[in-house]
């Protein structure tokens, strides 16, 4: 079986131009919804009592909050979570409460009700720790950031390691859009698979730069295009397949994890598919514009050969 | 071209081996058991004590799976949780006080791989249950606490060396020590250089006062702040001991966090109970000869405490003895009254200022004021009839025998260097913990079987190769990871899963490689070998990147994250073992021995 019989390259650097008008559409859309909506924060960054309850039968919602409301605790957000025997109420953060006392306030208050009531899970964050929460993200961030490019520059060019991050740091924007317009929760898994599709994606767009650079060495006559529109087409049948294939694993952790592991797939779904347009739609138009050449490859031979002249 | 040397494909075959010999011990699961470990260190977990426990289990009628001594504890594995608990209560009851009874999982695997050290992961706390609690020091009442030592300190050393001073007075975090001239200073400068070394004085002359300024150093402050988040560590281990959980965590998280994880504790009240308490016991003398003053307040030098009856009693501000002196606290009854009593042993210092205090002070009354989340409340304040030596002391004062047990508990469990504040608690029940397992596997297996089917439909004979090296890759991580006995979570479920599913994109590299070299007309043999070649430097470049967004997510990553992180650093390793080298042996030993290929099956 074969899906992609390409036979002639496809002239994608043609397109730049197209493409990355519509990322750049994309992308301040998605920093539109950032600053308009702003993130969903969950617990691990806000602070708060996250409680997830089981009740043997539906639970009657409306009766667990009036329970909360007579425990002193109006505004706790009480919802479905899962199914209709699980509950999740969230409880932002008080002055004066401590913190921790509160879960078994609220099983008290709970219990009292409903005896068959079942604690699933309790999270308690307090407010210093997910300030050092956001500050660790926003490091990892930075350092994945400049390690990439850092290492692409030692393997090939700078200008690479350039377009590459741009490239990347565009697919993290557009997945935050996601969740900001969504207003799905940010938790501190999204942040570790938004941190993973950076190191994913780039992947992604070395494997096209190993093909620019093979095709300096190898197509001697052929313009920049060409070289770059020959890279993209003979990668593209691996492109699809592997992303195909890890899509697959993704997936199945989207449908069936569970709710942990939901957003964090789903940030991952995001963030491949666009990677996968970044990578070639918008990392190699950016390439071509830095001004890439043969000569940012060939110069250490040209070197080599002059030393050995007599 | 493409034939490996025997050694190569030898160390692939030794190499899976071991993987499969490591990954073994997961699949047999856990037994629910029970642990028994003594409570002090000074005591031993020994054959006796095995025989004790024997026969104590099968007096009970209690069937176990297999109880052996392991290290400094006993440990008996049962068929079901409904045993395990009988026995707990059993043994409980039948130990006494002297040990910890514990409940815990054991692996089930056979003894052949446990002497080998091929032990299961460590299921996590989100996977099997249990407590997460993050607690901050209060680094700033661990510093109150030392300058206000370190005041009384100074008191006494002027008034032992005759300087005549006037006063120590605290302001912020120095010490203003006031003399009543510049000899006094300087003679009392001499003497305080001598003894507080922790402490940078300087000469200050404010409205004709000569002052001297007492500032910490900031090497001090640091020593205070570390020494301090160092005794509540082992302060929380005694605590955590005395709640009997099976293999607590208690570690130290930056300069001043504290991590405790208790897996398999559904009570949380009690835990969060017993860890959160800051008792700490203070014995001061009762000032009689003071009045209380209008509206309560307290006369100088001073403090008012009320007793369990609310009474108001003023005790001297200057403290005799401290909780940290004590060796040793147990529940008993008063030998007179018959009331529920603390029986307290002192340690040699303890002992020694107890009786110099109780030789000076016959006929006055003491108090003993136990502080529990910063409120002192009198416990009992006796008159002292005779000096007390020998380091023996018994409090007694309308408790009930709880009480008096807890009061043990706590004050054997020694005083928190500072207090402590719970910032996150993480409590995840054991169905959820179930549930999780089977979720986070479910998936795995569910996509690592979609992959599977797609590799070997779109790339036949090359695609069953790419399947069985992600198999092998999938063998390798777990085994490593139960080496390294790393602890599994969900999230590092999930970044095997996410692995995997990143994994087989070199094994398509390398078959696009082949396929692609195989159009432009290169014999079978050659392509294979191009393609691997070719093929190979891409696959490290992509992984490198990876990589490095695995490392910096390990460096800066808390609790979950941590795993996930190092999950897909090892997953990146064994993938590139596996994928290159594990299917390349593969297609040798399909491929490389026929020296005419007419072809190759790769769709």
């Amino acid at each position: 079986m074969e899906l992609f019989k390409i036979k002639r390259d496809i002239p994608f650097m043609s397109y730049g131009r197209y493409t990355t008008a519509i990322s750049l559409v994309t992308f301040l859309f998605a920093v539109l919804f950032l600053v308009t909506r702003g993130l969903n924060f969950g617990v691990d960054f806000t602070g708060g009592t996250v409680m997830e309850v089981h009740y043997a039968q539906p639970a009657d919602l409306v009766k667990v909050r009036e329970q909360l409301a007579g425990a002193k605790l109006p505004d706790a957000l009480v919802q479905n979570f899962g199914s209709s025997h699980d509950v999740l109420i969230q409880i932002p953060l008080k002055q004066n409460v401590a913190g921790a006392k509160l879960s078994e306030q609220v099983m008290g208050a709970l219990h009292s009700q409903d005896a068959s009531v079942e604690m699933r899970r309790v999270e308690f964050v307090g407010p210093q720790v997910g300030k050092d929460l956001i500050e660790n993200g926003a490091m990892a961030l930075l350092l994945v950031s400049l390690g990439i490019v850092g290492y692409l520059w030692v393997r090939f060019e700078w200008k690479f390691g350039l377009s590459a991050i741009i490239a990347n740091l565009h697919d993290v924007v557009i997945i935050l859009g996601f969740f900001a317009f969504f207003q799905w929760e940010f938790s501190l898994s999204v942040l570790a698979a938004v941190l993973a599709v950076l190191g994913y994606s780039v992947n992604e767009s070395v494997v096209v730069f190993d093909r620019i650079r093979e095709n300096f060495r190898k197509m001697r006559r052929a313009e920049v295009t060409e070289i770059i529109d020959n890279a993209i087409t003979r990668t593209m049948s691996r492109t699809i397949i592997t992303h195909g294939c890890t899509q697959m694993m993704v997936g199945a952790m989207l449908f069936l994890g569970g709710e942990t592991l939901h957003y964090f797939a789903m940030a991952l779904t995001i963030g491949i598919l666009f990677s996968i347009y970044s990578s070639v739609l918008v990392a190699s138009p950016i390439l071509m514009w830095l001004g890439v050449s043969r000569e940012d490859f060939i110069k250490p031979e040209k070197v080599e050969s002059e030393e050995v002249l007599p | 071209m493409n034939r490996y040397p025997l050694w190569k494909y030898l160390l692939i075959l030794a190499v899976l081996l071991v993987g499969l010999i490591y990954t073994l011990p997961n699949f047999f699961g856990e037994s629910p058991a029970v642990q028994i470990l003594p409570l002090r260190a000074s005591m031993k977990a020994d054959i006796a004590l095995l025989g004790r426990v024997e026969a104590a289990l099968k007096a009970g009628n209690l069937n176990t799976e297999m109880v052996a001594l392991d290290g400094n504890s006993i440990k008996a594995r049962f068929a079901d949780t409904d045993l395990q608990l009988k026995a707990k209560d059993l043994l409980k009851a039948q130990l006494g006080e002297d040990y910890v009874v514990a409940l815990n999982l054991l692996p089930r695997s056979p003894q052949w791989l446990t002497d080998m050290h091929a032990l299961p992961m460590y299921l996590g706390l989100d996977l099997r249950g249990g407590v997460h609690f993050l607690l901050q020091v209060d680094m700033k009442a661990a510093l109150d606490k030392a300058l206000e030592a370190a005041s009384g300190d100074i008191r006494s050393a002027l008034r032992e060396e005759n300087v005549a001073y006037s006063g120590v007075s605290r302001e912020g975090n120095t010490l203003l020590v006031k003399f009543r001239d510049a000899a006094a200073r300087t003679k009392g400068e001499a003497q305080l250089k001598q003894r507080f070394s922790d402490y940078a004085l300087v000469e200050k002359e404010l409205n004709g006062e000569f002052l001297l300024q007492a500032t910490l150093t900031p090497e001090a402050e640091h020593r205070i702040g570390e020494s301090a988040v160092q005794q509540n560590l082992l302060t929380l281990r005694n605590r955590v001991n005395e709640l009997g959980v099976a293999e607590p965590v208690i570690q130290q998280q930056g300069a001043d966090r504290v991590v405790v994880q208790l897996p398999g504790v559904q009570d949380t009240a009690r835990a969060k109970d017993i860890l959160g308490r800051t008792a700490t016991l203070e014995v001061r003398m009762v000032d009689d000869e003071h009045q209380i003053g209008a509206g309560g307040v307290a006369p100088f030098g001073t403090e008012m405490f009320k007793d369990r009856e609310g009474v108001a009693i003023l005790v001297k501000k200057q403290v005799m003895l401290t909780g940290e002196r004590i060796n040793d606290a147990q529940p008993g009854f008063d030998n007179q009254n018959n009331e529920a009593a603390v029986h307290i042993n002192l340690d040699g210092v303890g002992a020694r200022k107890f009786k110099d205090a109780t030789r000076e002070n016959v006929g006055k009354r003491m108090a003993i004021i136990l502080f529990e989340k910063g409120r002192g409340e009198i416990v009992t304040a006796p008159v002292i009839r005779e000096e007390i030596g020998g380091g023996r002391v018994q409090i007694s004062g309308r408790m009930t025998t709880e009480e008096a047990q807890d009061t043990a508990l706590l004050l054997r469990a020694g005083a928190l260097a500072a207090p402590m504040e719970i910032v996150e608690e993480r409590t995840v029940g054991p169905s959820l913990g179930a549930d999780n397992i089977a979720r986070g596997f479910n998936s795995t297996k569910i996509g690592f079987m979609l992959i599977a089917v797609f590799m070997v439909a779109y790339y036949l004979m090359f695609g069953t190769i790419s399947v069985l090296a992600l198999a092998a890759n999938l063998l390798l991580l777990i085994a490593l990871l139960s080496m390294m006995q790393a602890t599994l979570t969900l999230p590092g479920m999930a970044g095997i899963a996410l692995t995997l599913g990143m994994a087989i994109d070199s094994n398509v590299l390398i078959n696009e490689r082949i396929r692609e070299e195989l159009r432009n007309g290169i014999s079978p043999q050659a392509a294979i070998h191009a393609g691997y070649d070719n093929a190979f430097a891409t696959i490290v470049d992509s992984n490198i990147t990876n990589l490095i967004a695995g490392i910096a997510l390990f460096l800066f990553g808390s609790g979950p994250i941590k795993g996930f992180a190092v999950v897909l650093c090892l997953g990146i390793l064994t993938s590139m073992f596996s994928s290159v080298l594990v299917s390349r042996a593969i297609v040798n030993l399909v491929y490389g021995r026929r020296a005419r290929l007419a072809g190759v099956s790769i769709g």
